[in-house]
């Protein structure tokens, strides 16, 4: 607790009566990278935006380090924020665009220098000074707003999906830079995407953000190891879900499409004849190549999507349908299209949620 | 947050003041012409005057003319340009440029001296030959916005599918333009048409240095030698240019979109 | 992997479509001529009466009495009389440009960011659109029954606030009389033409300054107004082009008591005032000069905006 640096309690936002943001609370440390995820008008955008003070909360309160930071104007709030759209401000070049925050700071003008030299070296475009934003591709303006808005030492730095603009490419290699210049510099930085994989790779920690409520707040281990709501489990990565029916609570046996499999996690308040759903992740799956797990069923190839590293198979039990991950192997093909496999998975495997 | 600015309250009326006082007090004016009462009578003198419906009517024909004259012009030059011969747009754009460049006093010193009785097209020489010049001087006036109306007709449309498909059917070029093209893009050239009219009708400088009897011309007259009257044209005016205007707001609602290839 | 695909698209494509690329190459080669056929009257047209008409008035510009080429036209449009006239055309053109601009700006930017409620935006924007179009006889009777010795507001003044404009030394038919009546025009088409420019103003460029700790002030000293410098500039010249042609107005107005150049040309053409039809081109030469360099200014300035705002 000592190190808490942000701390949002209780906040709720409304628009014209339509909440979008629902009694949020939230606790970051200092130095910590943390992302915001969830799909469009999950609130994530609107609560970057509260904290940065270009929205009002409807009530709750924004403490930076204890102190509620709800009078300030975003102006004095001194946090340093890069936008979707880059933002630069065209008239001016690469300079002073990042100098523009120790302009209005008042800085010395040498020490102003030194510090967007220094900047621009962070970012790996020193001798880039005297160019304009029209005259860079998308990757290059990014860097060069989150030199502009690290320049004048914010105390946090809020990042509103920084690189969806991006090529898919420069997306991977600017984030890798962003998290290296966030962990050389300890600032306290709050992300903003709807890109899970983004999330996942970048993150000290995520908040899953649904329909305005946080649904889990964990490690990006944890938010895809040890999902606690099913809007977690399916937002981020990919979930199977099979349909089974209970046959004894008591042997913890169950029938998926009629094939008898043993669930050691099986609750024990389920009675014989209820239908309940059992969800895996696809990589927990494979082909029973001699080598059975926990449980066995019998399916048949629907689909082999070859992905390089990765083979994704889709296996037929019947009514149901899984999805499963194998690595590729040079020395043995996949099962192809139409034939008989069987399947494997360890009972641990299966995620148990809560809705 | 979301409050508007009363800055912008402060500018909005000051704006509303200037803009709309001038026509409230031109109504009124035209409204005066008995003492101590309202009446209309200055409009029924306009009306009734024999040389306000000859006027007119020479300067709607006029309009009219100028419009024709336009599009036969601009309709196959703008479609040629964005289908086949995309390497003249600069010239044509500049072209289009010209008339506002150049002030239409300069442009009709221009047509007295280039095409006088001793010229070798002595259009000033013959009343017809006289009005001819005028449309054509309308012509070039109307160009800019013209042009512009029709080539952003132009590209609503997917011209060269258009064409293309039209081609494949067994159509010639000219089919193309009149059956094809023109109907597509009849909105936006009818907007064109309409901003054409409402500065044609009031003209002055030009109609005036060709001696044209134009309602312009009239209206200045008017204007030199009674108090009440010309407040009566300038309402009258005001009210067709709001026509004019309002038949383009209008006809936008209802033009035609194909998918545009974005090019 | 792009590439890949593309290339072996291409060669497929090739053997099986050369057939219909050969057709289709002769049907443009057969109809190259026809392209300049529906292109001619249009060019044909702009020569006969844009092109040549403009240079032939700068042509006889340069030609003296006698028919000989002479620059003695040109020196003569310094007789005080001709400078007087170019001098309150710039007066008048500058005025109603600056005032235009300013104003114009200014009631653009409520509508678009004062956060006024957008049906006044749509509102504005046609009546500015209708509005740039009321230069001419009728803006002037318009003006003459506001601000005329009889107008309503004249009257008004005298009547109510015990206040004679006229008295007082104002006068429609002066110098600020063309300028408050050209803004009537002038505003609008400020408002019109610089409109999208500042819906070019991202919103993310105010967020921006303020995270970095600027106050809306600093924000348009260093970031708002030099990026809408370029086009406040360009149009202004535009507005100045667009006052110093215009004469209806003015004749209208002031009949020929207010000299401005337009009007001196104009009783040029009609009766050869000035004795010499060399000097009525010369002058009709400097107009051009003066409404294209102007106009010339716009179009560069307004290109390399273009490339700021995109």
């Amino acid at each position: 607790m000592a190190d808490e640096f942000l701390h949002i309690e209780n906040l709720v936002k409304s628009f014209n009566g339509n909440t979008v943001v629902k009694s949020v609370n939230l606790a970051f440390n200092k130095g910590e990278f943390v992302t915001l995820l969830g799909p469009s008008g999950c609130g994530k955008t609107t609560i970057l935006r509260m904290v940065a003070g270009f929205e009002r909360p409807t009530s709750g309160t924004i403490l930076v380090e204890g102190k509620d930071i709800s009078p300030l104007p975003p102006n004095q709030r001194k946090i340093g924020m890069v936008f979707q759209a880059y933002a630069l401000f065209p008239n001016m070049n690469v300079e002073d665009n990042v100098g523009f925050g120790l302009k209005i700071g008042r800085v010395p003008r040498d020490e102003a220098r030194a510090r967007v030299e220094e900047m621009l070296k962070l970012i790996g475009l020193s001798g880039y000074g005297k160019r304009f934003p029209f005259e860079m591709s998308g990757g290059q303006q990014q860097r060069v707003a989150l030199a502009r808005a690290l320049a004048p030492k914010p105390k946090m730095l809020l990042l509103d999906e920084p690189l969806s603009a991006l090529d898919a490419k420069i997306r991977v290699s600017l984030r890798e830079e962003i998290r290296a210049i966030q962990r050389e510099l300890g600032i306290t930085t709050m992300f903003v995407t709807h890109d899970q994989e983004e999330a996942l790779s970048i993150s000290d920690r995520i908040v899953v953000l649904n329909a305005g409520h946080v649904e889990q707040f964990g490690t990006p281990f944890e938010i895809y190891n040890r999902p606690t709501t099913r809007f977690a489990a399916t937002f981020v990565g990919t979930l199977n879900t099979l349909a089974a029916k209970v046959i004894d609570p008591a042997t913890k046996s169950v029938s998926i499409d009629g094939q008898i499999a043993i669930i050691p996690s099986l609750s024990s308040a389920a009675r014989s004849g209820d239908a309940i759903s059992l969800t895996l992740r696809p990589e927990a799956i494979s082909l029973a190549n001699g080598h059975a797990r926990d449980i066995v069923l019998d399916g048949t190839v629907s689909e082999v999507a070859f992905l390089g590293a990765v083979i994704r198979l889709k296996v037929n039990l019947g009514e149901n349908a899984l999805h499963l991950d194998t690595f590729n192997d040079q020395h043995s093909p996949p099962p192809r299209y139409d034939e008989k496999v069987k399947i494997t998975f360890g009972g641990s495997d299966i995620l148990v949620l809560g809705d | 947050m979301k409050r508007s600015k009363l800055w912008a309250w402060i500018i909005l009326i000051l704006g509303a003041l200037y803009f709309l006082l001038p026509l409230v007090a031109t109504l009124l004016f035209s409204l005066s012409i008995r003492r101590g009462t309202y009446s209309l009578d200055a409009y029924t003198n306009v009306v009734q005057a024999p040389a306000f419906q000859q006027t007119f009517t020479f300067s709607l024909v006029v309009g009219v003319a100028t419009i024709v004259v336009g599009l036969l012009i601009v309709v196959p030059a703008a479609y040629f340009v964005r289908l086949r011969a995309p390497q003249l747009r600069p010239i044509i754009e500049f072209v289009t440029l010209l008339p506002l460049i150049i002030p239409p006093i300069i442009l009709v010193f221009g047509y007295i001296r280039m095409y006088n009785s001793s010229s070798l097209l002595p259009l000033t020489n013959t009343a017809l030959g006289t009005n001819i010049l005028l449309t054509l001087a309308y012509v070039a006036l109307a160009l800019p916005y013209m042009y512009r109306a029709v080539d952003t007709g132009l590209r609503t449309i997917d011209v060269q599918t258009l064409t293309e498909a039209a081609n494949i059917l067994g159509a010639n070029t000219l089919t193309i333009l009149v059956r094809v093209i023109f109907p597509n893009i009849i909105v936006a050239v009818l907007s064109g048409a309409f901003l054409t009219l409402a500065i044609v009708i009031g003209e002055f400088t030009i109609a005036s240095l060709l001696n044209r009897p134009a309602f312009g011309v009239y209206m200045q007259n008017v204007g030199a030698n009674r108090a009440f009257e010309p407040a009566a044209l300038a309402v009258i005016s005001f009210v067709i240019t709001w026509i004019a205007m309002g038949m383009i707001q209008l006809l936008a609602r209802f033009a035609p979109k194909t998918a545009p290839r974005t090019d | 992997m792009s590439n890949n695909t593309d290339s072996a698209a291409a060669n497929t494509a090739t053997p099986a479509s050369a057939g219909v690329v050969l057709s289709r190459s002769g049907v443009f080669t057969g109809v190259r001529w026809g392209d300049y056929l529906g292109v001619a009257p249009f060019l044909i047209f702009a020569v006969m009466f844009l092109v040549v008409p403009t240079l032939y008035l700068v042509v006889g510009a340069f030609i003296g009495r006698d028919g000989t080429f002479t620059f003695q036209n040109i020196v003569d449009l310094g007789t005080p009389q001709i400078v007087s006239s170019f001098w309150i055309s710039i007066r008048i053109s500058t005025a109603s440009a600056l005032l235009g601009s300013l104003f114009g700006l200014l009631i653009a930017l409520a509508i678009i960011r004062g956060r006024l409620p957008s049906a006044i935006r749509s509102t504005v924007m046609t009546f500015s659109g209708v509005a740039s179009n009321f230069a001419g006889i009728p803006l002037a009777f318009a003006f003459l029954s506001t601000l005329g010795r009889l107008g309503l507001i004249t009257v008004i003044l005298k009547t109510v606030f015990g206040f004679d404009m006229y008295k007082a030394g104002f006068n429609i038919l002066s110098f600020w009389g063309l300028t408050i009546t050209y803004c009537y025009f002038q505003i609008p088409l400020m408002i019109l033409i610089i409109a999208p420019a500042i819906d070019g103003l991202k919103k993310e460029w105010n967020e921006a300054a303020a995270t970095l700790g600027a106050t809306p002030y600093q924000f348009w000293r260093y970031v708002g107004l030099p990026i809408l410098w370029p086009n406040l500039l360009g149009t202004i010249s535009l507005l100045f082009a667009n006052a110093f042609g215009a004469i209806a107005t003015a004749y209208a107005l002031t009949g020929s008591s207010l000299n401005i150049v337009p009007i001196v040309l104009y009783a040029q053409i009609r009766g050869d005032v000035l004795n010499n039809p060399g000097l009525g081109a010369a002058l009709a030469l400097g107009m051009i000069v003066i409404t294209a360099v102007a106009n010339v200014i716009y179009l560069v300035i307004r290109t390399r905006a273009e490339r700021w705002l995109k």
